[in-house]
């Protein structure tokens, strides 16, 4: 296990200097933040001012060089906008984004599985076709414009909920979050609904299928044969059996519910990372886009990491295979 | 002596929560976010709107950009060539209670002019000059020649107090930026104070009880949330969330006339959309024959080529159909009552026959194809502006084709995207609002010709020269005299727009505001949003 993890490691040390170098020659090739930042009125003399202190007159390979040396130091280097480190600005959206991608996680899995199995059990009933239909929407309609008519049914035409923002924050662990009260989950839900269909369409697919597969395994007709309960054969046999793929699929897609929220944080004005990214690159804030994406690089190497190991525990026969390996 | 202030802080907050139950509170739904609370730290719209409540100046702009109002200072004039003499109010405190005397200006201005930092253009207004203290209320700005632009350009210098303390450090007076951002040294003598600031959601602003001076405080406090996505900002609105939302989409404005829980409010402001031609290559990138082959002449460089151009816009259906009626007719650099404008100059009537004459007469009866690029998210309709002008040259002889792109990438390509950092286009369009409230900017920057040295043309991507007008701007910038410096500026732009044809103007700029019923939004030329002129409208 060791061995495997140190292995790991170091292949996600080359991913993350490989990304480093796409990212920044990628940021470096777009726009001049120059003609951005600086007023329309001021002369020549005060752009190339702008530019030096910017360090945007070195030469590329001397910005990424500089750029690799502190970021070996952990700096990322000073957002262009707000003159404080990246990373920090980063971090201090980030409890916003994981607040709003593990709703929208917990949704999907709450939601989802029982439907789900619902039909993957009966799946000629008229229940069970609907939930499949409503989960083609789910998958096809896009999410901005589905956050639209949200904002316009709840908020505006029934006055439910509240249209965009965060509700006010409490220090939780340390982390600024909005759920503690009734007034920040009113905020919080119409995001984390828009945020999490996606994913609840595909747990109900990926349930649907691995109910449809398990309940004619040899088993499961075992158990029944044995007199179990059906409750507890649903519960239990076929549960723990289905939720492996679930888990796979979900620990990957929860690093795409951080790192792509970017829709659903714009759409309701959700002060996250995603909003964050959206402004910088509409500021061409190199600094901050360029730490953002590595976070993200290194957040999916983290959750890949994890998933791993959260899969050989629920599944022996793959800790088998790696320990040969 | 930290940990008390804390305290003193929490105490403060508590007692303010407890009453702002009576207190009266406005929520307005901005776009745009400011980048910092530093007033020097960047001279952008967002920044400079929000801060001017906080923080006083010298001099201000009423709402139309037409007068000058005293704020911190009582009088100002020009007491010999290079020097003009500040008198300043006596009884203005800060927010921390101490007093403002002329120190507090000359502190702002130094820090202001030796900013360091990832931005520095608000040396524009503080190059050249430097502040002498008189006495306590009396300050001397001293110029190398005569400067008639000195009030107006005071009116963009925000006056911070010299007492602050930040992080320290060597840079800016020991004052970071995150000093202002967190509230410690946002320190202003302005009708608000800062209360918070949580970036990408809110900033709460509060009524200042110990303001002195000529604005209104119409709100106890003032919460501006940012709403980037339009229908977002207008769901909003509609949704009670917010008392007034900003930038109003064109889209949007007939639905919300016809909601009777809505106002708009709209102004007319300072900045005119244009297009800039590329005056200074033989060959030009984007001009081609009507097949859309490269040819070895410039027709752009002719003035009558690019009147007959103008002459085949028609304005009106621009403003009517593209602009939805939000916007007037341009014939120059800055809408009617403002300062300087030319009685002469009037927007280009719509007339194709005139404009395939003085084609024919110019050599060019056979037409010629061009492209016209344009950003796609600066200006109000920018896009399908473009698009717009690209079908009417095309029904008339002029086959256009468009190009559109997001901003960050549009004015890199426009400034300096050429070989050896040239403008890249032939025909684009640009908007400019003019921060001093007089044709003297725009007409430095877009029409002067292009001279690094002594700061001419910066902005002229064109690169329209014509040494008779550069010499009347020359010496309109050092006439003091406001009605004989109005003649020359009035000249020049009658010279670099009119005969010249360096730019064509297309429109000014409407922009409106929302609000709920009850509500009024005293619009300002210069597109700010400020709470302050949020009242109530019966």
């Amino acid at each position: 296990m060791t061995a495997f993890i140190i292995r790991r490691l170091m292949q996600a040390g080359v991913v993350v200097v490989l990304m480093s170098f796409i990212v920044f020659s990628g940021v470096f090739l777009v726009g001049n933040p120059v003609d951005i930042l600086i007023s329309d009125e001021a002369d020549e003399e005060d752009r190339e001012r702008a530019i030096a202190a910017l360090g945007l007159d070195k030469p590329f390979h001397i910005q990424y060089l500089l750029f690799l040396r502190n970021a070996a130091q952990g700096n990322l280097g000073d957002s262009f906008i707000f003159e404080e480190p990246a990373l920090l600005l980063i971090l201090e959206r980030m409890p916003a984004t994981f607040e709003l991608a593990l709703f929208a996680l917990l949704l999907a899995v709450v939601v989802g599985i029982p439907l789900g199995m619902l039909a993957g059990l009966r799946p000629n009933s008229i229940t069970s076709k609907a939930i499949m239909t409503g989960s083609i929407l789910g998958f096809s309609l896009p999410t901005f414009w589905v956050g639209i008519m949200m904002m316009m049914l709840f908020a505006v035409i029934l006055g439910w909920l509240p249209s965009t923002g965060r509700g006010p924050t409490t220090t939780f662990l340390g982390m600024e979050v909005s759920f503690t009260s009734w007034k920040g989950i009113r905020h919080l839900l119409m995001p984390a609904i828009n945020l999490s269909l996606f994913k609840l369409a595909l747990v109900i697919r990926l349930t649907r299928a691995g109910t449809r597969e398990v309940i004619h395994q040899d088993y499961i007709k075992f158990a029944r044969a044995k007199g179990i309960s059906s409750s507890r054969i649903i519960l239990v046999h076929l549960l723990k059996n289905i939720l492996i793929p679930i888990v796979t699929v979900l620990g990957l897609e929860f690093g795409g519910l951080v790192a792509f929220s970017i829709v659903t944080e714009t759409v309701f004005a959700w002060p996250g990372m995603g909003k964050l990214l959206i402004d910088s690159i509409g500021m061409l804030d190199r600094p901050v886009i360029v730490a953002y994406l590595m976070m993200i690089v290194f957040l999916f190497v983290v959750i890949n990491l994890v998933v791993d190991i959260l899969y050989s525990i629920l599944d022996p026969r793959v800790r088998l295979q790696e320990m040969k390996a | 002596m930290r940990k008390i202030t804390h305290v003193g802080i929490a105490a403060l907050t508590a007692f303010v929560v407890s009453t702002s139950a009576m207190a009266e509170t406005v929520t307005i739904g901005l776009r745009s976010e400011p980048s910092s609370m530093d007033p020097y730290f960047h001279n952008l719209g967002p920044n400079n709107a929000m801060l001017a409540q906080i923080f006083g100046k010298l001099i201000d702009w009423g709402p139309a950009m037409d007068k000058l109002i005293p704020r911190l200072a009582t009088s100002w004039k020009a007491i010999n060539d290079t020097t003009w003499e500040f008198k300043l109010r006596q009884d203005v405190k800060f927010h921390d209670g101490s007093d403002f005397t002329a120190d507090d200006f000359i502190f702002s201005f130094n820090r202001a002019d030796g900013y360091t930092g990832g931005n520095s253009s608000f040396r524009t207004y503080t190059k050249g000059k430097t502040v002498k203290k008189i006495d306590d209320y009396t300050i001397h700005i001293v110029t190398d020649g005569p400067y008639p632009l000195m009030p107006n350009e005071m009116t963009s210098i925000l006056v911070m107090s010299s007492e602050a303390k930040g992080s320290g450090g060597d840079e800016n007076f020991g004052l970071k930026a995150k000093d202002f951002n967190k509230g410690i040294a946002t320190i202003g003598t302005g009708p608000y104070k800062f209360v918070e600031w949580k970036k990408g959601d809110r900033l709460i602003l509060e009524k200042y009880d110990g303001y002195k001076g000529p604005l209104g405080r119409p709100w106890d406090k003032m919460v501006f949330r940012f709403i980037k996505s339009e229908p977002a900002r207008t769901a909003a609105l509609l949704a009670g969330d917010v008392d007034m939302i900003d930038n109003v989409p064109l889209t949007d404005i007939a639905t919300l006339k016809s909601n009777p829980n809505v106002s708009l409010s709209q102004g007319v402001s300072n900045r005119v959309i244009y297009i800039h031609m590329d005056q200074f290559r033989d060959q030009s990138p984007f001009v081609t024959d009507k097949n859309g082959n490269p040819i070895d002449k410039n027709p752009l460089k002719d003035a009558r080529v690019r009147k007959a151009l103008s002459m085949m816009i028609d304005r009106d259906e621009m403003v009517d159909k593209v602009m939805e009626g939000v916007a007037l007719k341009a014939g120059q650099l800055l809408p009617e009552g403002f300062f300087a404008r030319s009685p002469n100059l009037k927007p280009e009537p719509y007339d194709p026959e005139g404009a395939k004459k003085l084609l024919a007469e110019a050599g060019w009866g056979d037409g010629f194809g061009l492209t016209i690029h344009g950003p796609n998210d600066r200006y109000i309709n920018d896009a399908k502006i473009c698009e717009a002008v690209a079908q009417m040259l095309t029904r008339n002889g002029i086959p256009t084709k468009v190009e559109t792109m997001p901003k960050n990438i549009y004015f890199k390509r426009a400034s300096k995207g050429g070989p050896d950092k040239t403008p890249e286009f032939s025909f684009f369009l640009v908007g400019w609002g003019s921060g001093t409230g007089e044709p003297s900017s725009p007409l430095k920057s877009l029409l002067t010709t292009y001279d690094k040295s002594k700061g001419h043309g910066a902005s002229n991507r064109g690169r329209h020269s014509n040494l008779k007008m550069d010499a009347l701007l020359v010496k309109a910038l050092s006439t003091v005299d406001d009605a004989a410096r109005a003649k020359l500026l009035a000249k020049a732009t009658e010279i670099g727009i009119g005969e010249d044809q360096g730019i064509i103007p297309l429109h000014y700029q409407v922009n409106t505001w929302a609000t709920r019923k009850g509500l009024k939004y005293n619009a300002r030329a210069d597109e700010s949003t400020r709470g302050l002129d949020l009242v109530k409208s019966n």
